[in-house]
Formats: structure tokens, C-alpha cells, sequence
């Protein structure tokens, strides 16, 4: 499993930006060799070749170290080229990765910035920290870095505390019990402008997991596979600022069923979802695992869809905290990040999710059957439906790179939906929460502009999103309350 | 035979027989040969879960009350540690809610005026359910901790102050003339006659307000979470574990019916004849 938003910036053949329309050899899987019609481009090619040879892949990064200093290299090389990417690579191909590493390295200390990143942070402002997290396999890497140590090697003591629901976590991290919390992906962006909660500016440095939800339906429901028959039935969201409720809202929709008129969404806390569907209280629910693959293990449900299979590579949950822990304890806010982009590059990775499954598992963390959470971190799964045990290896992913194009989506579902209102200025939002890394900051310490755009267009169900024009994405929409 | 003795022998007949209905309406599946990857990953090939038999709840009981103050992370410790978090708040809310709601029920009780001006707020006031303070206590505390204690506190309050008030208000006329010849002050009256007057009512408000605050702690617990047995159920919920469930109801009723006893003992001391 690799890490897309990590790709080698001084490659010509990789984009960083990987649109749905993405050529890279990433996206397509293919090798790409460039054609050699002269002397130069063939020694080009091949002093390109010895770049790409030398330098590791990001499937080869043996540590949080070489994940800092791909996504240095990475923003310098953006920042360089505007944030364009098919310009960065039709100069890669031109003149060799090679050649821009040197002529970088001769004006920008690359090693030293990549130094600075890592060393310049001075004592730790405060050691002992809370970190709150509600008990769902999203946030794998917050809580496995805890028994698997990840906190510890950079030099933190974190309790990592179980929290009841997004309502109280939000409250908890508002009124400065916890000094970071697991969120979902649309909370800080609710929080930062007061939607739901009072105002309070909140930066998000990492996404969680990718994709990893599911629409589960009550066993009853086994012949009500076409969204169309689900009029009337009650659906539980985990949070009205969440992923879940606006992919729920937009999967509906698409089958032509208003989410506020033909359905009932409720907002249910996570861990209650399996016992409210078992007593009928609900007809089914998008939410968060372990508790889709809890309700098969329990015989009350049956997954009807995978949220991959609505969105590949949608955004989920988040590491969040308050631009204030970050401002005022910047070395140990550097810290945690770092612990925490360890960890999800870790939990990325297939061959470790055994091992995570059985750290996780226990009452001080998610409190669930083994079998279950390891279903959902494998993606070897039963569906409830078939007879058949599913493979699906990206049926949970992790990826911690906050797409500012992803925070761009989740406003205008937040307006489609009437959650804000007026005109929202989708790119400043975005770019204010979502916070690129803490990498931007340290290069700002030395001078550089951090680069702070990365923008994507995405597919949803056959969908077109383009980020440049949300209010167009809004007005598209037959069934929306704005 | 004494009647304590006949009716000690018809509750432990009660309790043999409904355990023994329980048993037998919740039969153990039997354990089958080895399971398929794909009956394992279904969670067996036994059709849905169902409420444990009360011989694996007892043997749960046993498990947990051997080792009631292990620590194993902070979500995960003993039952007894648990249930001294539960104490400890419970305990300061209510001490605090005595603290305001025995002094202010004087005043309302001795002062007429006093009473007809604040009654209006007490009869708003007083039915609200605790809970429905917590995203405000929370908004304005700003500590989870403070108010869960605070939620406590106001649900504590209203039973004391009302029954203060009114065994203030009714204590017998003949007394405080009794008193006035006596040529005794306003405070010592207070203190040496309607106190002692009043007290059976004001520990029956306070009796009334422990049990309530005890009912009110598993549900803020529940919803604030961290620790305490409210936390407890609510992480064993989360597991759809019945077992452990049904475990802390039963601790749930012997403290609380624990903290009652106490207090009942509390007020037979000032119990009086007239």
C-alpha cells in the first residue's frame, strides 16, 4: 500500500496531485518509458533512471524519517512550480530529476531544511498529553500509537482517552481537556466557522483513514438492495458534521430519495448503532467500522455497500486540534504530528494490520472481538449476504494528506444541505483547517513560502467534482436544500 | 417462626426460582467442531447473540470482583475503581447541593415572603432533568469532570430545599411561642428548636436527593465517559458485552441501595416522638 500523496517530487512520471484523471505511473500502474529520439534525451533518460534507482520509493520508507523528508522534498518542489504539477513534470522530463535535485540543492539546503525539520524543534513544552478518541477502527493510528509506542519514541507521554461521541469530543477539545482529538474530516471546518458549536479556529494536520465506512442494513431488508425501496426507513448517522451523513445524503440523493423528506436521518453515536439496529430503532446506518462488520458478526445486518465503492479514496476521520496548542507549543504540537504521521504510515502498510488488530483490540482501546476489527483492517471480510469470504485489501486505507480540494467538498455538501448558509469562501476555509503539514510551518521559520495548495478533481458515482467551481457543483444538484 | 425469618426464606425462593427460569430460558450453545474461516468470520455458526445465563453472569461477577482495582490504561480499570470515581462525584455534588440547599431552605421556610418570591423559580427550576444541563455545564465549566459534579449537584439540590423549606415552615406553632417566651434570638431559635424540629424532613429530602443523584451519575457518566461505572456500562455497550452489563446493574443496585441504608440509619437518629 502506498502513500500517493508521497510520491517522488523529482520524478517526472509520478504527479503529486493524482486527479481521476491521473496518467502517472502510480495511477496507471504502467512503466513508462520515454521514448529516445536523440543522444541527450536518451542520456537523460538514463541519468533519470539512476535517480529514480537511488532513490527510495515511497513502498521502501523504512521510517517516519524518510516520510518527513519525501514530503519536504515534496512541498519544495511544489512550491517551486506553483502548485502545477504538469509543469513540474514536463521540466522533469526535460532536464532530469537529477538536474533539478542539484540545481535545488545548490540554492535551497535541502539537507539542512530537511535537518531543521527534524532537529529544530527544541524541548518539548509540555510531555504528558490527552488525546481523545472515539472507539472506531478510523482512528487506528491515533490509538495504536499508544501500545505500539510511537508516542514514546518521540518523546511524549500521551494518554490516549475514550470519548463517548463527536458531540463530547468536540467539547472536550473546545474547553482544552484534551490537547488533540480524533474528529471527522468536516468537524474542524464546522467548528472553525461556528456551525454547530461557537467559533473557535481549529487546524487539521492529518487525515486518518481513507474509505473504511459502510451502509449497513437490517437483516430484514436482505430484498431492498435498490436505494429506491428505502422510503421510510430510519437511518443512523454518527454526527451531522460527518462524512458519513454526507455521503449517506449524497448516495440517496443520487437514487433520486431526499435525505430530508423520503428517509430519516438520526444521529446516533457509533457504539449504539448495532443495538438500536437490532431493536429496530433503525433500518440501517452508514457509520463507522468496526461496527458495520460488529452488526454481521452479530447476525442483525448485512453490508450492502462499501463507502469505497461511493467514493475510492474518500476522506474519513482526522487528528485534530486547536490553532492555539499549535501556535503556543509549537515543539510539542511538531511531536505529536510527527508520532502521528509514523503511526498512519505505519498502519498503511497490509503486513502490519495483523499485528494492529490485536493491539487495538483490547478494553483500553476499541473494546471489541478481535475477529471483528481484524475483518476490517485485512479487508478479508463476510458481508452478511453472500457465502463467501470478500477480499478487498483497501476496504480501509491510510493516507494522511489533508487534500484541501477534500475540505472544498465537504462545504458545499455542508451548503447543499443547509448546514451553512451565504456565501462561503470554500478555498480560504479550506486552506486555513486543513494545514498542509507542520513542515510549512518549519519552512516558514526559514524563510520559504510553505506550499499550502493541493487541490484535486474527484469522480463521485460517475459525478464530476471540480473544485474550482463549488457554487456550479452546488447548483447541479436536483434535490439540495440551498 | 419470626415473620423476618418467613419472609428472608420467601425472598431467597424468589430469587431460586427466577434464576433458574433464566438459566433455563438461556441455554449455553454447544461448542461444535472446528469453524470454517468463513463461520468464524460470521461469528460462529450459532444464530444470534442472546442474554448470558445468569452462571456465566455470576462467574463474570467473580472475575471482576477478585480484582476490583487494576489499572490497565485510562480506559480500562477495576470495578472498584470505578465505582469510587461514581462515589466521589456523587458525593461532592451532593455535599454541595446540601451545603446551599439546607441554608436557603431556612430562609424560604421561616420568611413567608421569601417563599412566594422564589417558589416560581423552584417550580421551573426544579423539573428540568439534570441532563438536559450538561451542554450548557459543559459549554460554561468547561471541564467534563466539574460537570458531571455540577449536573449532581442540580438535581441534588431541589428535593433538599423543598423539604427543608416546608419541615421549616410546619414546625409546630406552640414551639416557637414556646421559644419567643423563652426569650431566645432568631438564631438560636433556629438552631435549638425548629432544627431539630424540621430534621426527620430535611434527612427524608436528603434521603430522596442520594437516591436520585445515584440515578443521575450512570447517565452523565454515560455521556461524558472517561471513568466511573457510567463509563463503564457504556464501554461494555460498546462491546455488546451482556455479560458485563448485567454485572454493573447489580453493582449499580447494592451501591445505591448501600448509600440509602446509610442514610436511613442517618435519620432514625433524628427521629423524635411528640
Amino acid at each position: 500500500m502506498t502513500m500517493k500523496s508521497l510520491g517522488d517530487p523529482f520524478d517526472s512520471k509520478i504527479s503529486l496531485i493524482h486527479d481521476s484523471r491521473c496518467s502517472c505511473e502510480q495511477c496507471t500502474g504502467k512503466q513508462f518509458e520515454p521514448g529516445t529520439k536523440s543522444h541527450t534525451e536518451a542520456l537523460e533518460a538514463q541519468a533519470d533512471k539512476m535517480v529514480r534507482d537511488t532513490r527510495p520509493r515511497e513502498s521502501e520508507f523504512s521510517d517516519a524519517e524518510d516520510v518527513m523528508d519525501r514530503a519536504i522534498e515534496s512541498a519544495i518542489v511544489r512550491g517551486i512550480f506553483g502548485h502545477n504539477d504538469a509543469s513540474r513534470r514536463r521540466f522533469l522530463q526535460m532536464v532530469g530529476g537529477a538536474s533539478l535535485a542539484a540545481a535545488l540543492g545548490s540554492i535551497v539546503p535541502l539537507d539542512k531544511v530537511k535537518a531543521a525539520a527534524k532537529d529544530s524543534m527544541g524541548p518539548l513544552e509540555k510531555k504528558k498529553l490527552k488525546v481523545g478518541f472515539v472507539p472506531i477502527t478510523c482512528a487506528t493510528p491515533i490509538i495504536m500509537a499508544h501500545p505500539m509506542g510511537f508516542y514514546a519514541k518521540h518523546g511524549l507521554d500521551v494518554e490516549v482517552i475514550k470519548t463517548a461521541g463527536w458531540a463530547v469530543a468536540r467539547d472536550k477539545s473546545l474547553n482544552g481537556e484534551y490537547d488533540a482529538s480524533h474528529m471527522l474530516t468536516p468537524m474542524p471546518l464546522a467548528m472553525t466557522m461556528g456551525a454547530g458549536s461557537t467559533a473557535t479556529p481549529y487546524i487539521m494536520p492529518a487525515v486518518e483513514n481513507i474509505n473504511g465506512q459502510a451502509i449497513v442494513l437490517h437483516v430484514k431488508h436482505k430484498d431492498k438492495r435498490d436505494p429506491k425501496q428505502w422510503k421510510g426507513f430510519k437511518f443512523g448517522v454518527p454526527f451531522d458534521y460527518s462524512m458519513h451523513n454526507f455521503l449517506l445524503r449524497y448516495y440517496v440523493a443520487e437514487f433520486g430519495i431526499d435525505p430530508d423528506q423520503d428517509i430519516q436521518i438520526r444521529v446516533v453515536p457509533p457504539p449504539e448503532m448495532v443495538a438500536n439496529l437490532r431493536a429496530g430503532n433503525l433500518d440501517g446506518y452508514l457509520s463507522p467500522d468496526p461496527f458495520n462488520q460488529r452488526a454481521v458478526y452479530e447476525k442483525v445486518g448485512f453490508i450492502h455497500t462499501l463507502t469505497k465503492d461511493i467514493w475510492e479514496g474518500h476522506p474519513c476521520c482526522a487528528f485534530a486540534c486547536s490553532q492555539k496548542f499549535a501556535t503556543e507549543m509549537p515543539n510539542t504540537y511538531g511531536a505529536l504530528f510527527k508520532a502521528i504521521v509514523d503511526a498512519t504510515h505505519y498502519s498503511a502498510k497490509a503486513e502490519n494490520r495483523d499485528e494492529i488488530s490485536k493491539a487495538i483490540a483490547p478494553t483500553n482501546y476499541l473494546n471489541q472481538p478481535e475477529i471483528v476489527i481484524k475483518q476490517v483492517l485485512t479487508g478479508r471480510y463476510v458481508d452478511g449476504l453472500e457465502q463467501k469470504v470478500h477480499d478487498v485489501p483497501d476496504r480501509i486505507d491510510f493516507d494522511p494528506f489533508p487534500w484541501h480540494s477534500m475540505a472544498v467538498w465537504i462545504l458545499t455538501q455542508m451548503k447543499r444541505w443547509g448546514y451553512i448558509e451565504g456565501d462561503v469562501d470554500y478555498k480560504a476555509i479550506a486552506e486555513q483547517v486543513y494545514v498542509a503539514t507542520e513542515t510549512g510551518k518549519v519552512m516558514k521559520d526559514l524563510g520559504y513560502e510553505p506550499p499550502s495548495k493541493t487541490y484535486e478533481n474527484y469522480t463521485i458515482m460517475g459525478k464530476e467534482f471540480d473544485y474550482t467551481k463549488p457554487e456550479e457543483y452546488i447548483k447541479s444538484f436536483a434535490i439540495k436544500r440551498s | 417462626m419470626p415473620l423476618n425469618m418467613r419472609a428472608a426464606l420467601v425472598s431467597v425462593a424468589i430469587l431460586f426460582v427466577w434464576l433458574l427460569l433464566w438459566e433455563s430460558a438461556t441455554p449455553v450453545p454447544e461448542a461444535t467442531e472446528a469453524l470454517s474461516e468463513f463461520e468464524l468470520l460470521m461469528g460462529g455458526a450459532d444464530q444470534e447473540a442472546r442474554v448470558p445465563p445468569p452462571s456465566k453472569v455470576v462467574g463474570h461477577a467473580w472475575d471482576e470482583l477478585s480484582n476490583p482495582f487494576y489499572d490497565a490504561g485510562p480506559n480500562d480499570k477495576g470495578i472498584g475503581i470505578q465505582l469510587g470515581y461514581s462515589l466521589y462525584r456523587v458525593l461532592t455534588g451532593y455535599l454541595a447541593a446540601a451545603l446551599i440547599a439546607i441554608p436557603l431552605g431556612f430562609v424560604i421556610g421561616m420568611s413567608p415572603l421569601m417563599y412566594k418570591a422564589l417558589n416560581p423559580f423552584i417550580q421551573v427550576l426544579r423539573p428540568i432533568s439534570p441532563l438536559a444541563w450538561m451542554p450548557l455545564a459543559l459549554f460554561i465549566i468547561k471541564d467534563s469532570e466539574k460537570s458531571a459534579i455540577f449536573v449532581i449537584f442540580i438535581c441534588s439540590i431541589w428535593p433538599m430545599l423543598i423539604n427543608t423549606a416546608f419541615g421549616v415552615a410546619n414546625v409546630r406553632g406552640d414551639w416557637l411561642r414556646v421559644a419567643k417566651t423563652h426569650e431566645l434570638g432568631p438564631l438560636s431559635t433556629a438552631f435549638r428548636v425548629i432544627l431539630p424540629a424540621a430534621a426527620p424532613t430535611i434527612l427524608t429530602g436528603m434521603r430522596i436527593s442520594i437516591g436520585i443523584a445515584w440515578l443521575v451519575i450512570v447517565a452523565a457518566e454515560m455521556l461524558v465517559g472517561g471513568t466511573g461505572i457510567g463509563y463503564y456500562v457504556w464501554n461494555e455497550w460498546n462491546n455488546l458485552d451482556l455479560n458485563s452489563v448485567i454485572f454493573s446493574i447489580l453493582m449499580i443496585g447494592v451501591v445505591g441501595m448501600l448509600l440509602d441504608l446509610a442514610l436511613s440509619a442517618v435519620s432514625r437518629l433524628v427521629q423524635y416522638q411528640e
